[in-house]
């Protein structure tokens, strides 16, 4: 074996390990981060965690319920919001419009997308809390919708225009109109893209904290309605992390731990939902 | 419906004279009529003052090198060129004597179905792939009769009648196209348009979809585009010649392959081009 040969050898060997502990360090950060979290919060989620309200300063003990039930309304108001608008604004972008309004929206969802989380916060507070004078879960559920928006319109677009254009052309042979056309061929067949896209947008908006700060604020109480502030998981994390309370500190832990757990199992579900259906198949 | 309409301006739609079947065609009832259309793409013409009738029941096949327009002229006779942005059509195509223009596009397209040069089943059981086209025109017929019966018409039901709600992937390359013809059949066109339906298919798949085109005529006018003139002269009943997007010649199918009036037609049959 020559000089050249055992170097490249030893070159496409070095880098097929980088490649493979690239791969590695990819899925160990969120293995990592589990661990860490399970580690510092762990012994602190429990039922009373999941039950009851934040015990005052001082005691120790006490849960988030009205933090997980706010986050909750939160993400619910966010994805009333932010899915359909970014869904039929996709729809659009995709089957009716021009390349030139096409172009607009997409650079200009990309900039919304590129945004600070904070400055849609410091929006939705001028918008929805200043007329009001008071934070709302609306106004949160507001910032993070918006947030949502443009995560959806992208990916959905991608995702209806990788339907093959046979499709479309099958459907409107046999008689069907363009709308049809789409309710009936083409979102069906980008669904699962669909439904990934939405799910990567809640996931997103889900651990946002800066939006929230200053329109759903906080709340150490069950929230009394929608129009009134209410707790979220991210901003109690944020609290908690930064009080100097050392029992304070496992809950905020622990609070991560739940959130990140409540998006996984969403995402499970979700996929188990998916693995039904036919897909088109890759060409 | 009195077929044999002829268009309103006087054009020859009839066979190439000199190939000795004028009459034959002339007598014919026609199901479509193609009258001096002339297509754009932008500015670009893509076809040239064709004319040329389309028989009742009958096998009519469009050949040509690549680029001649014979695609083109399939997709004008159920306007799917205008999902095409830029596409203008002159002329006139008649439908049992009406004009294709003036009628709703999507009640055209269910009298003149499609089938495309590669099989296009929708991401769908086998049975809501057949069903698709009853179940979006609100057709008030026992869809399970129908999608059995268009199944059959299409050679495909002894396959899969046994597993109607896999998926329709699941099918090899020549059952999905004849999933897509027996998709099309389901509406009962009066028309069947072909795209090169077997170019995609082995030759054991392409000689089943020749077969049943054959029996098909009973059941619909049939037009096909192909670049296979063996084919064309296996299951057509009169072939038209397209070269640079004009209609070089027009006869009936023997004819146009035995003694061809045209030098360009012979050129290409005998494969000097194309």
């Amino acid at each position: 074996m020559n000089a050249r040969l055992r170097w490249r050898k030893f070159v496409s060997g070095f880098m097929l390990s980088m490649t493979g502990v690239c791969a590695f360090i990819a899925v160990s950060v969120l293995f990592f981060i589990l661990g860490y979290l399970v580690y510092h919060g762990g012994t602190s989620v429990n039922w009373n965690f999941f039950t009851k309200l934040p015990a005052p300063v001082g005691e120790s003990g006490g849960g988030m319920a009205n933090a997980i039930v706010g986050s909750a309304k939160l993400l619910a108001l966010a994805t009333l919001i932010g899915v359909p608008i970014g869904f039929f604004g996709a729809i659009y972008l995709a089957e009716f419009s021009g390349s030139a309004v096409a172009f607009v929206v997409r650079y200009a969802a990309d900039l919304l997308n590129g945004v600070p989380s904070i400055v849609i916060g410091i929006f939705a507070y001028a918008l929805v809390v200043l007329p009001v004078k008071h934070f709302s879960t609306l106004a949160g559920g507001f910032a993070l919708g918006l947030m949502m928006i443009p995560i959806t319109l992208r990916s959905t677009e991608e995702f209806l225009l990788a339907v093959p254009n046979a499709l479309r052309e099958a459907a409107m042979a046999l008689g069907a109109s363009k709308w049809k056309t789409i309710a009936t061929v083409i979102v069906p067949a980008a669904y699962r893209g669909i439904l990934t896209a939405v799910l990567l947008a809640f996931a997103r908006v889900a651990g946002e904290t800066a939006p929230l700060l200053f329109t759903a604020f906080g709340n150490r109480f069950w929230s009394p309605g929608w129009g009134q502030p209410t707790a979220s998981l991210p901003v109690m994390i944020f609290t908690y992390a930064i009080a100097p309370y050392e029992d304070w500190h496992r809950q905020a832990w622990a609070a991560g731990l739940v959130l990140l757990g409540l998006i996984l199992v969403i995402n499970i579900v979700a996929r188990a939902i998916l693995a039904r259906g036919i897909a088109v198949p890759r060409t | 419906m009195e077929a044999s309409v002829r268009p309103a301006v006087s054009v020859n739609i009839s066979p190439t004279p000199g190939s000795g079947s004028r009459e034959t065609h002339a007598a014919l009832p026609m199901r479509m009529t193609v009258a001096k259309v002339n297509f754009f793409y932008g500015t670009k013409q893509t076809l040239f003052d064709i004319s040329l009738g389309i028989a009742a029941s009958k096998v009519t096949a469009l050949i040509g090198p690549s680029g001649c327009g014979k695609s083109t002229l399939l997709r004008t006779l159920n306007r799917m060129h205008e999902t095409v942005r830029n596409a203008r059509l002159e002329g006139e195509i008649l439908l049992d004597g009406q004009d294709i223009i003036a009628q709703d596009v999507t009640s055209l397209r269910r009298r003149v179905g499609m089938v495309f040069q590669r099989p296009n089943p929708f991401p769908k059981s086998i049975f809501d792939n057949v069903a698709y086209g009853l179940r979006i025109n609100g057709s008030k017929l026992p869809i399970g009769e129908a999608v059995e019966k268009s199944l059959r018409h299409a050679a495909l039901w002894d396959e899969v009648k046994e597993h109607l709600h896999k998926s329709a992937y699941e099918l090899s390359g020549g059952q999905q196209q004849r999933l897509c013809i027996a998709r099309a059949l389901a509406v009962e066109p009066e028309v069947l348009l072909l795209d090169e339906p077997c170019s995609a298919l082995d030759p054991i798949s392409t000689a089943k979809i020749e077969e049943l085109l054959v029996q098909l005529k009973d059941l619909c006018t049939i037009v096909i585009v192909t670049h296979n003139m063996q084919q064309a002269a296996r299951v057509s009943d009169f072939t038209a010649f397209l070269l640079t997007g004009q209609l070089i010649e027009f006869s009936p199918t023997p004819h146009l392959f035995t003694t061809p009036g045209d030098p360009r037609t012979e050129a290409y049959i005998t494969g000097r081009f194309g």
